[in-house]
């Protein structure tokens, strides 16, 4: 069971949810951008939610398969069609072998997975398969997928049964699919983001503190996996103050002199020293992940106690979410 | 030292990183007393762990502690009102209170073999001229001094080391190198460093090692953790050259 990559398009790599432990060490984080997504992704086709997928970066990768597959696409959507067709979001999705899957456009969102039942047979560096692309480490031999790369499927001990029950419907179709989704709209089309003011908000000058939470901000194209910067009202400090380099965490807001924040993200560096005037909450890590360069967010405040009540709740229909998609199963 | 009087007086602060993690911190400026803080508490977080728990990262003058906040919840939360961040800050409060009188364990030495000056160390002979030195007065400085790592960040593998003599302490050059090679070692202001990655940088480049720092098929991946103790070991070019890593 395989895939080979016919283009990679923008920027396709190999991510999970990302190489925790090492951090001491100097070794960033990486994996998926947007993890909700990635953890459907694997929801959906029976996998553990943490097996490694294929983040798809805005537009041009085509992928073909060379057995059939079941397989899930979430996150962004960027148009993905077989022959034509536009392959649906957030379902399980039975592949003919031979078909070949492109991203054609970017319509929503920034980012897609697309999991593979059984999961992509990557060997795990540092007990992960996320591809560590400035270190040039794990993932498909440490770097972003290429034209003619060959990306195995880890063995199946038994079928799925959603594969059995779709090929039962098959007939001469190049993918088949199931007629329920799991719905996200709400987790990832946001525009406004919520956090928590950071460890040095209250070294901003009040003006700063005002304009953080009332004017938009545009993220600009100096933006990737390692960080976004944005433009907007620069941002500044009641008085400059030299602070010790300590860790950073995904969604921390720096400012460096220039006023303009970043948020680090994925491949952030493991600690830093710039004044950090806020920092994301979880529950919202995946909506930013999702938006382009050139699109504007908005702050908003919330609690620690907030932020923390928003996460239980997300884990909560997360495992509402696999306990559905269990009984879906056995109903087969 | 013992480990009590590490926390005898504590100035300890607690403030959250986002929902997912808690930083402790131990001062406010770079010294081995906040260090040796930031290395017990690393040490004690090793040896016990909690539900939940992701990984720490010790700094300067802090230990950042990384949880998940659902299982952190799931596994103290019943019957308490606490958050994930107050249960967390609780483990971290106790972990500090349950340090007893152990003597502190010695710093585990790194010596690391560095051929000084020529085409491994370009700038040498500018540290030298800049501090009224011989070449061989700054060489002989650098690799008798015992520097501290205090932590790992910037790069995989980087270290962070204090304990530079102010005597070889140099400017960093007013135009950055576009890359700088593989296990150089420089001087920037009064900071030594060793660089485990090609990457531009602005350090007066005084030497190279054999060494590698980041070895990422290697568990742990760095060659140095924070507390270590580095000694820099001058060798010759041919040494250099010849150099057979031993494990």
């Amino acid at each position: 069971m395989s895939i080979k990559v016919i283009r990679p398009g923008l920027l396709a790599s190999i991510q999970d949810l990302g190489r925790y432990g090492f951090q001491k060490y100097g070794i960033i984080v990486s994996g998926a951008m947007d993890s909700f997504s990635l953890r459907i992704a694997n929801l959906l086709v029976g996998n553990q939610e943490g097996e490694a997928a294929i983040e798809v970066t805005m537009m041009g990768t085509s992928l073909q398969f060379e057995k059939d597959s079941l397989i899930a696409i979430t996150g962004g959507d960027l148009s993905p069609v077989i022959e034509g067709k536009k392959v649906p979001l957030w379902k399980p999705v039975l592949v003919k072998k031979g078909s070949i899957l492109q991203f054609t456009a970017c319509r929503s969102g920034c980012r897609a997975y697309m999991a593979v039942f059984g999961g992509y047979d990557i060997p795990e560096v540092m007990n992960s398969r996320s591809t560590y692309l400035r270190g040039t480490i794990g993932g498909y031999e440490g770097r972003a997928l290429q034209a003619n790369d060959v990306l195995l499927f880890k063995k199946n001990e038994q079928a799925h049964d959603l594969v059995n029950h779709l090929k039962k419907e098959w007939k001469d179709k190049s993918f088949h699919t199931v007629d329920w989704y799991v719905p996200a709209d709400q987790v990832l089309n946001k525009q406004e983001i919520l956090v928590i003011k950071g460890a040095e908000f209250e070294r901003f000058s009040s003006e700063s503190k005002t304009t953080f939470f009332d004017e938009e901000f545009q993220i600009t194209p100096q933006s990737d996996r390692m960080g976004y910067r944005l433009s907007g009202s620069e941002l500044q400090l009641n008085e400059p103050f030299e602070l010790l380099s300590e860790a950073v965490a995904e969604g921390t807001i720096q400012v460096p002199q220039d006023g303009n924040p970043i948020i680090l993200l994925a491949d952030r560096q493991t600690t830093g020293g710039y004044p950090r005037i806020a920092q994301i909450a979880t529950v919202d890590l995946p909506a930013i992940a999702q938006l382009k360069p050139g699109e504007k967010i908005r702050f908003k405040e919330i609690t620690l106690e907030e932020a923390e009540q928003l996460y239980l709740m997300r884990e909560q229909n997360i495992e509402a979410i696999k306990t559905g998609l269990l009984l879906k199963q056995r109903s087969l | 030292m013992t480990q009590r009087t590490v926390f005898n007086k504590p100035y300890i602060e607690m403030k959250p990183l986002g929902d997912s993690a808690v930083i402790v911190q131990f001062g406010t400026e770079i010294s081995s007393i906040v260090h040796n803080k930031v290395k017990a508490l690393t040490i004690m977080l090793a040896q016990h762990s909690f539900t939940g728990f992701i990984e720490c990262v010790p700094a300067f003058a802090s230990v950042t502690v990384f949880y998940n906040p659902f299982i952190v919840q799931r596994t103290y939360g019943s019957g308490e009102s606490k958050s994930p961040f107050q249960i967390v800050c609780f483990m971290m409060e106790k972990l500090v209170k349950q340090v007893v009188e152990e003597k502190e364990e010695k710093p585990h030495i790194v010596e690391i073999p560095v051929c000084y000056g020529g085409e491994y160390g370009p700038d040498l002979q500018f540290v030298a001229d800049e501090n009224q030195l011989s070449k061989e007065e700054v060489i002989e400085i650098h690799s008798g001094g015992e520097y501290l790592v205090y932590m790992i960040g910037f790069a995989p593998g980087f270290p962070y080391l204090g304990g530079l003599s102010r005597k070889i302490a140099t400017p960093r050059r007013s135009t950055p190198r576009l890359s700088i090679p593989v296990g150089s070692v420089g001087i920037a202001g009064n900071q030594t460093g060793i660089y485990p990655i090609a990457t531009p940088g602005g350090w007066q480049l005084i030497g190279r090692t054999p060494l590698k720092l980041f070895q990422p098929e290697k568990n742990p991946p760095s060659l140095l953790a924070a507390g270590d103790v580095v000694k820099f070991v001058p060798i010759m070019v041919d040494e250099y050259e010849n150099y057979q890593e031993t494990t």
